[in-house]
């Protein structure tokens, strides 16, 4: 049986900066995390997954991330997407300064 | 220390231009990110999980004062003030951005330092015994040789693409502190007859199938070397696999194809290439590299100030005690400064300590400096008399840690604090381990103990070869830590064995400490070391006292 489709956020490194991005609902790039469009859907996942791999230019390493719904927006359910949202534990570097 | 020569100066030139030009047409569109990518990667530039790396290469972990300031010039200028030394010797940047890195090869370029080959399926950065050129008990320094490497390995038009990356680690010593044994070639120099030449290992690795080296010849003289390693590389390259990355290495050739079938294959092929090197360049190339290599002029002076300090100030002695090695020189000793304060990030160093180490090695070092892989910086030469002058020195820049060889020297690859192919964190667990000592004020007491963490299977961090090794995991979307007992990385190579069922993120310091106590109670005396208690007792005990409740169930 194929698996239940879980709620996604799209995410990449920006090409220019390297730093972590999201794609939002009126298809720009965001910092925040909880900015991010969160899909529902299995079939608009791939069509939006399709658009944000075109954008060659802007970003690299797109892919689909779990995600859930949170008061302010979507937060990430996996440790290695939390550590994605704030930066490194060793510095205060990163967005958990840098926004 | 190698001095580039013209064709050394244009081809890096030649290259920078090159990648400079890969970038813009990157940024431009031109190129796609997977045209892209082999591209970078050859160039040392990574992207990790918050930003890119820029791995940049040590070879055989020498530099001079100079370079370290140009590696604290890049740290500061294009990064976030600091650098992190690697398990290979090299430093990775872990801030950079794209349009400032083709400034940053060109400014390392300055100083005869490049990123070349510190990534991608090639002959990668060959690292070298850190106290090369120095060590009491070397038979002869390692790093002409790997500068020969370097240059024939560099570029190689027949090893850019190859099955797997490909790493080569040589020592001068019969005392193995380069882990030859765990590299896909390990080269040993040793003495025959009073001939020099090499000891080939081959198929050593770590990552998801640990193996040790196994011995492919016995003795190649040195106008032998290149050819021999040349068709030893050549034959895995043609019948290496390349259908599953996880099978590519070396290793996994020796182990599918026996290590016999590959002596036979690599002599067929070096009596096909040997006469390719029949004009003797690469050996007068290799007498020509000597001369840069030539020790400094030793001086001979009164060690009293040495003896005076050791005497009176029980902070110098300790730091004495444990950061100090044998040099073959009288009145010398080898200095280990260490990038380990308890609590720090292992092998990171700010732009303000590099150049603090820079000043020292050349007001006192001959102007030397070492990185090992274990994360650590050495002034090689230190005449004893300028030791206490240098210990106050490092004290202001918070340098002077004394804990070479200690539960809290250890080694942690950067994990998922930093690396995309992590699956757990690695720097917190080494701080939070040498945080828990520094307060038990323990330490000291435990004695030679060497606790090495990777943050995923891939081992950078050497977990395998640790007295203590630890492996970050993700179990079902939690961090678990896998531990090792009993690995070594010297000559006596031995891979660790896994104690059981790994522990959550807030256990894994207490079971460490679990480990340390059950020694402590167990050790015949203060002499025996952890290991060799270890290898005493067995891996029981150990782990009776990891899982009380196994015990229980079995009882």
């Amino acid at each position: 049986m194929p698996r239940r489709f879980t709620p996604k956020v799209i995410t990449a490194n920006h090409l220019l900066e390297g730093d972590v991005v999201y794609l939002t609902a009126d298809d720009r790039w965001t910092r925040r995390h909880e900015e991010a469009e969160l899909i529902t859907d299995e079939a608009h996942a791939q069509i939006r997954l399709l658009d944000a791999e075109q954008q060659v230019d802007t970003v690299v390493g797109v892919y689909l991330a779990d995600a859930v719904a949170g008061e302010t927006g979507p937060e990430p359910t996996h440790f290695r997407e939390v550590f994605r949202t704030r930066g490194p534990s060793n510095y205060a570097h990163g967005k958990q300064v840098e926004l | 220390m190698y001095r580039y020569n013209e064709f050394d100066r244009d081809f890096l030139a030649e290259r920078n231009l090159q990648f400079r030009a890969q970038v813009e047409r990157r940024i431009d569109g031109s190129l796609t990110e997977d045209e892209f990518k082999p591209l970078r990667l050859m160039n040392g530039l990574y992207l990790q999980l918050h930003a890119y790396m820029l791995r940049v290469a040590i070879p055989y972990g020498t530099l001079n004062s100079a370079q370290m300031r140009q590696l604290a010039l890049l740290a500061e200028k294009w990064d976030k003030g600091y650098g992190h030394f690697t398990t290979r010797q090299n430093i990775q940047y872990n801030w950079p951005r794209l349009r400032d890195v083709p400034d940053m090869l060109d400014a390392l370029a300055e100083v005869g330092l490049h990123a070349i080959q510190t990534s991608g399926n090639t002959i990668r950065n060959v690292t070298a015994d850190h106290f090369a050129g120095a060590a009491a008990d070397e038979v002869a320094d390692p790093r002409p040789v790997a500068e020969l490497l370097r240059q024939w390995s560099t570029d190689h038009p027949e090893f850019q693409f190859m099955p797997r990356k490909f790493k080569i680690a040589i020592t001068g010593a019969p005392n193995d502190r380069a882990v030859t044994a765990a590299h896909d070639i390990g080269l040993r120099i040793v003495e025959q007859d009073g001939e020099i030449g090499y000891q080939v290992l081959v198929g050593g690795g770590l990552g998801r199938t640990p193996m040790i080296g196994k011995v492919l010849a016995e003795f190649i003289p040195a106008a032998d070397l290149l050819p021999y390693l040349e068709a030893t590389v050549a034959v895995w390259n043609v019948i290496g696999r390349r259908d599953n990355k996880y099978k590519a290495r070396i290793k996994i050739l020796v182990h599918e194809f026996g290590l016999e079938n590959l002596r036979e294959e690599v002599e067929t092929e070096f009596a096909l290439r040997k006469p390719l090197y029949a004009g003797g360049k690469d050996v007068a190339l290799l007498e020509e590299i000597k001369a840069h290599f030539v020790a400094p002029t030793f001086e001979t002076a009164p060690v009293d100030a040495f003896d005076t300090a050791y005497a009176a100030d029980p902070i110098f002695r300790s730091w004495a005690d444990t950061n100090l090695a044998e040099h073959r020189a009288d009145g010398y000793a080898i200095a280990t400064i260490s990038l380990k304060k308890q609590g720090d990030t292992p092998g990171d160093a700010t732009a303000d300590q590099m150049r603090v180490m820079a000043d020292l090695a050349s007001q006192y070092g001959h102007d030397e400096l070492r990185i090992s892989h274990e994360q650590n910086v050495i002034l090689p030469h230190v005449h004893k008399r300028h030791l206490p002058a240098l210990h106050a020195a490092l004290q202001k820049a918070g340098l002077a840690t004394a804990n070479i060889g200690l539960i809290s020297d250890i080694i942690a690859c950067p994990g998922m604090d930093y690396c995309a192919l992590a699956t757990a964190r690695s720097i917190p667990v080494a701080q939070e381990i040498a945080t828990r000592f520094e307060e038990l004020k323990l330490e000291h007491e435990v004695g030679p103990l060497k606790i090495k963490i990777s943050g995923c299977i891939n081992a950078c961090g050497h977990h395998h070869v640790g007295h203590i090794g630890i492996l970050g995991l993700d179990r079902a979307g939690v961090e678990n830590y896998q531990i090792t007992l009993g690995g070594d990385g010297t000559e006596d190579a031995v891979i660790g064995t896994r104690t059981g069922p790994g522990f959550a993120y807030d256990e894994i310091v207490g079971a460490v400490e679990t480990i340390v106590t059950t020694y402590l109670g167990l050790r015949q005396d203060a002499g025996e070391t952890f290991l060799q208690a270890y290898r005493r007792v067995g891996i029981e005990p150990f782990k009776s006292a990891l899982y009380p409740e196994a015990k229980t169930r079995a009882a």
